[in-house]
């Protein structure tokens, strides 16, 4: 781990894993779909609208574990000032929000045939919007303040105070009553979720997380390549303006 | 493909949905990585190096305190 502190090193390292990790992701999509679509049942109550829970659920999984990864980095940047720790972070941020956006929208599209609408201010549907809605601050601190490194300061800061939303999200359904259902996966006690459909859900969790990884891998290293090509132009300005004097 | 029966159009609509925004979030980030690859490539072309790796010793790879 200590020598992935080392930027070139982490470059290495990227560049070795994101063709291997491109192809898993693809094959591990391949087989998800058809355990999906081919394999899992219909659920007794909702019908054939359960298949949504094949992506809504990792989406939602990803978006939460995103801004999860956000607060470690966020801790990295103020405490240990480890020198990828904000590259981590920012480019995370529009991964997690692209996730966040497709469980929300996802939901709302299984919401509609199964509760009879597409949006309720329940405390699981809102705290993800909120979630949502961190990102986009995130992202938007991240575009206002030009020095990387006083951008990544401020930057974790709201990450870390915007932390505190993730047990909000996982505990909402224990909290309050809500129109959403409660934890059937990672629950005390075995999951309610029947075998026949829990197969389909682990490998689409896990394709989604390798995709998560994969995206930001090269999200990481394009921001790596962005401070060089940076840091080099202003050295090539420095010596231009050496030149004329 | 099973009938998705009457609420077909959900389920297709949730996956279209998902499968449009990671191509666009796929389809931007790598842009972004090819872009900066290739400024990066033009510039070390020119002969101009960074200043970590100007004053990095021989056979070391260099080191910044940033990427």
């Amino acid at each position: 781990m200590p020598s992935l502190a080392n930027p070139t090193r982490f470059l290495d390292l990227a560049g070795r894993l994101i063709p291997w990790l491109a192809v898993l992701t693809a094959i591990l999509f391949g087989i998800g779909l058809y355990l999906a679509f081919f394999v899992a049942p219909p659920d007794y109550q909702q019908g054939e609208t359960v298949r949504i829970m094949f992506v809504h659920v990792p989406a939602a999984w990803l978006a939460m574990s995103g801004y999860a990864l956000i607060a470690v980095a966020s801790l990295g940047t103020l405490i240990w000032r480890h020198p990828l720790a904000d590259v981590a972070a920012k480019a995370a941020a529009p991964i997690g929000a692209t996730f966040a956006l497709i469980a929300l929208v996802t939901g709302s599209l299984w919401g509609k045939p199964m509760w009879g609408t597409y949006w309720v201010w329940d405390a699981r549907l809102t705290s993800m919007l909120v979630l949502f809605l961190l990102y986009l601050g995130l992202i938007a601190l991240w575009q206002a303040i030009e020095e990387p490194g006083r951008a990544g300061r401020a930057a974790a800061i709201l990450g870390l105070v915007g932390a505190i939303n993730i047990p909000i999200i996982k505990f909402s359904v224990d909290w309050w009553n809500t129109l959403h259902q409660p934890a059937s996966i990672v629950r005390v006690g075995a999951p309610t979720i029947d075998p026949s459909m829990l197969g389909a859900l682990a490998v689409m969790a896990l394709a989604f997380t390798l995709l998560f990884v994969l995206l930001h891998l090269i999200a990481m290293r394009a921001e790596i390549l962005r401070r060089r090509v940076r840091a080099m132009q202003r050295t090539q300005v420095e010596h231009a303006a050496l030149a004329e004097t | 493909m099973p009938d998705l029966g009457p609420h077909a159009i959900f389920i297709f609509a949730a996956y279209g949905v998902a499968f449009a925004a990671v191509a666009a979030l796929a389809f931007a980030i790598v842009a972004d990585d090819r872009k900066q690859r290739r400024l990066l490539a033009d510039l070390e072309s020119r002969g101009i190096r960074r200043r970590s790796a100007v004053t990095g010793r021989a056979g070391e790879p260099a080191r910044g305190p940033r990427p």
